[in-house]
């Protein structure tokens, strides 16, 4: 009889349907079927898509490529550690790197051009947290990605690394420029 | 010798062993609420960033605690007593095995304690998630595989006193409602146990340096197979419960079988795809996995949710309009016993789990949403609406049934039971939602510092984030109050409350009485529409979940092109 209870009719499965059940589970799985289209349409007509491009990398691979960039595209430095500030032509290859604990280098980009921005961690997981807009990208060791950005907006961004990395997980912070 | 004992309140009949093993899983289950809630407090009072209270290192130290003690410690050990009494109990026949079952007992109190040693020693500060290659102490990872052989030995002792009770024949044609929920909660129990043996193992081995490396992304992808679907337990097991109390205090019988029944199908189909939703920000899985994963195969599972969602309210309608409260819409849910700490923790936990931790996980199971929440405090906001208004403040509703009935004490302080369930559901409600907020504005999770003080690049985030997150601190503060509430009230009864009488014993099991089938046919059938209060809550939910899909859309279309 109730719930605790085994059923007491023992063909349950031939009990008819309320009507407010079957009414529910129509309007329920016609919903879930919006949100799946959904999911799969904004891949064809919407401007935010993950990219899956990732290539195997290693710390030492990553990091000369990284310099090469960085020794080609460094128009000044900041702060007393003279972190250095790139300024890469739209289109290209872009590379920074996270480590314990900081995103290196300082990026220049420009608004509404596109760039390929790959991304690897040195040593533990990080997290790519672009504020204030809001974009959270997983940053995993020895796995390369690639992710093409277009700013819309210029102004001064802060990379939050937003993946528990240790002690000094809560200062490692980066910075983007958008002129 | 197996004796069984009738409840002179419930009826119900206990193998006096199955009760013992209850009562121990229970006791230590709700001994790892009371100190997962003490760690509760140096977490919300770190984050609230007026208080600030611990140094970075005893915060990450305290809030990996936090997380394994509640998450899976508290949560595991009921489960355990759970799913005891939704075989032994409900099919009134003995247990399987029981010196084995206090083996599984045993493993998992070494293994949990092993852990917490492990975490308090300072050096396993990793979080739940323990991503390789950050390294805890060996004794972290063998104190979990300890605890996950435990428990695996209980969801078989479970499976055993299934096949008793069909033996011994103490039954008559299928299993109670609430038992297949059960059978739902240990199948994803044993997938999830496996799979965090097979990565939590060679953890272990790297860790004791047998082998060298265990790959980052192999593990997420494993360790989230364990992660998520613990969770989903949870949800099989609290929803199984949520039945339960409903045919406790209303009598109340499923609507159809059929239908619950299939939807508890449709979540050992599809629910433990879900694990997807932690990778779908992560470098080198396809497209096409993420969105089949996330979506549980096109939301097969989150159907299923939403058809308990309907059916469990919808039965207490029934029952309640069979008793004559047939007014308006609404008048069984007024005339409903709000004052029944059993009944009253139960719905606020359904309400909120729907509202706030359903809808909010299809958000961040959206493949391209998750990029504006991945990592922000809105996923602890998330499943702090899932995990403890829906899981714990069942186990707690559950908890008042169980004082009289299987600790066989009369509850102190029946005045703070008829109010813990609101202080903490309610509290539980805005400390979600003030959580939510601050992660749409991009504060992180697991972070000691919004300011990031230490850094020449410090971003300051707006003033309505850290008015928010002073928010979880005050709320938060409050539900802590309210689990206290629980604990005092809980333990109180065991040590002080009246011995209440334990009823007859007996050797032999009274099998469950067979009702002619003829009063069961008359169901509720096709034709009628016999729940519409029910029906216009659930209307209220649907605007509520396409409203809030479509804002969420609308938010990502403004940040950057990403491509």
């Amino acid at each position: 009889m109730s719930a605790i209870l085994p059923p007491s009719d023992r063909l349950w499965w031939k009990q008819p349907l309320d009507r407010v059940e079957g009414t529910w589970i129509l309007i329920a799985f016609i919903w879930c079927m919006i949100m799946f289209a959904m999911m799969v349409g904004w891949h064809i007509y919407g401007k935010q898509n993950l990219s899956t491009e990732t290539y195997k990398t290693t710390r030492e691979l990553f990091t000369a490529k990284t310099q090469a960039v960085v020794d080609k595209y460094t128009v000044r430095t900041e702060t007393d550690k003279n972190i250095p500030v790139v300024r890469p032509p739209a289109g290209s290859d872009v590379y920074l790197i996270s480590r314990l604990w900081d995103w290196w280098p300082i990026l220049e980009l420009e608004k509404d051009k596109t760039y390929r921005l790959h991304l690897t961690s040195m040593d533990y997981n990080h997290g790519f947290s672009l504020q204030p807009v809001n974009i959270n990208i997983q940053v995993v060791p020895g796995y390369e990605h690639v992710v093409k950005v277009t700013p819309n907006q210029s102004g001064i961004f802060s990379i939050i690394c937003n993946e528990y990395c240790g002690i000094g997980h809560a200062n490692m912070v980066g910075r983007i420029y958008v002129k | 010798m197996t004796t069984y004992r009738t409840c002179p309140r419930s009826g119900l009949q206990f193998d006096t062993q199955a009760e013992k093993l209850m009562l121990a899983n229970a006791v230590v289950a709700v001994v790892y609420l009371l100190v997962g809630g003490i760690l509760a407090v140096g977490v919300v009072l770190t984050r609230w960033p007026a208080v600030h209270w611990l140094a970075a290192d005893n915060f990450y130290m305290v809030l990996t605690a936090h997380g394994i003690d509640m998450l899976i410690f508290w949560i595991i050990f009921f489960e355990i007593a759970v799913l005891y009494f939704c075989s032994s109990t409900l099919l009134r026949c003995r247990i399987a095995t029981p010196r084995i079952a206090w083996l599984g007992f045993a493993l998992m109190l070494i293994g949990s304690v092993t852990t917490n040693v492990a975490i308090f020693r300072g050096d396993s500060s990793v979080m739940m998630t323990s991503y390789v290659p950050m390294m805890a102490h060996p004794a972290f990872y063998l104190g979990l595989i300890l605890f996950a052989v435990g428990a695996l030995v209980g969801c078989f002792v479970f499976f055993g006193t299934l096949v008793v009770a069909k033996n011994e024949k103490t039954y008559q044609g299928s299993v109670p409602l609430v038992t297949f929920g059960a059978i739902t909660a240990a199948i994803i129990a044993v997938f999830t146990i496996a799979s965090g043996a097979i990565i939590l193992i060679p953890t272990f081995l790297m860790s004791v340096g047998v082998i060298k490396e265990v790959d980052p992304l192999v593990y997420r992808t494993i360790w989230w197979a364990f992660g998520h679907s613990s969770q989903q337990i949870n949800v099989a097991a609290h929803i199984s419960i949520w039945y339960a109390i409903a045919a406790i205090c209303f009598g109340a019988k499923p609507m159809s079988e059929r239908v619950s029944r299939g939807a508890f199908l449709l979540y050992i189909l599809f629910l433990q795809l879900a694990s997807a939703h932690h990778l779908l920000a992560d470098p080198g899985l396809s497209t096409e996995w993420k969105v089949v994963n996330t979506s549980y195969f096109m939301y097969f599972a989150v159907l299923a949710s939403m058809i308990h969602g309907l059916t469990i309210p919808g039965a207490i309608e029934v029952a309640q309009r069979e008793k004559g409260f047939t007014k308006g819409l609404f008048e069984w849910l007024r005339k409903a016993p709000w004052g029944n700490p059993v009944f009253s923790g139960m719905f606020i936990s359904l309400i909120g789990f729907g509202f706030l931790g359903g809808i909010s996980g299809v958000m961040m199971g959206t493949e391209q949403l998750n990029m504006i929440i991945h990592n922000t405090i809105y996923v602890p906001g998330h499943f702090h609406a899932t995990v403890v208004i829906g899981t714990t403040l069942s186990f707690m509703s559950l908890t008042y049934f169980l004082i009289p009935v299987l600790f066989r004490r009369e509850m102190i302080s029946p005045g703070l039971a008829k109010l813990q369930p609101y202080l903490f559901g309610l509290s539980m409600y805005f400390f979600v939602v003030v959580m939510m907020g601050a992660g749409t504005l991009g504060v992180s999770r697991r972070h000691w510092d919004m300011a990031m003080g230490g850094s020449p690049f410090a971003y300051e985030f707006p003033g309505a984030a850290y008015l928010m997150m002073g928010l979880v601190g005050i709320t938060g503060v409050v539900a802590i109050v309210g689990g206290a509430l629980y604990i005092y009230i809980t333990v109180g009864s065991l040590l002080w409350g009246r011995k209440l009488d334990a009823g007859a014993l007996s050797p032999k099991t009274v099998p469950i009485p067979v009702v002619p089938s003829t009063v069961a046919l008359q169901g509720h059938g096709s034709a009628g529409f016999a729940a519409p209060g029910t029906f216009a809550l659930a209307s209220v939910f649907l605007v509520a979940f396409v409203l809030y899909y479509f804002i969420n859309w609308k938010y990502l279309s403004q940040v950057w092109g990403l491509s």
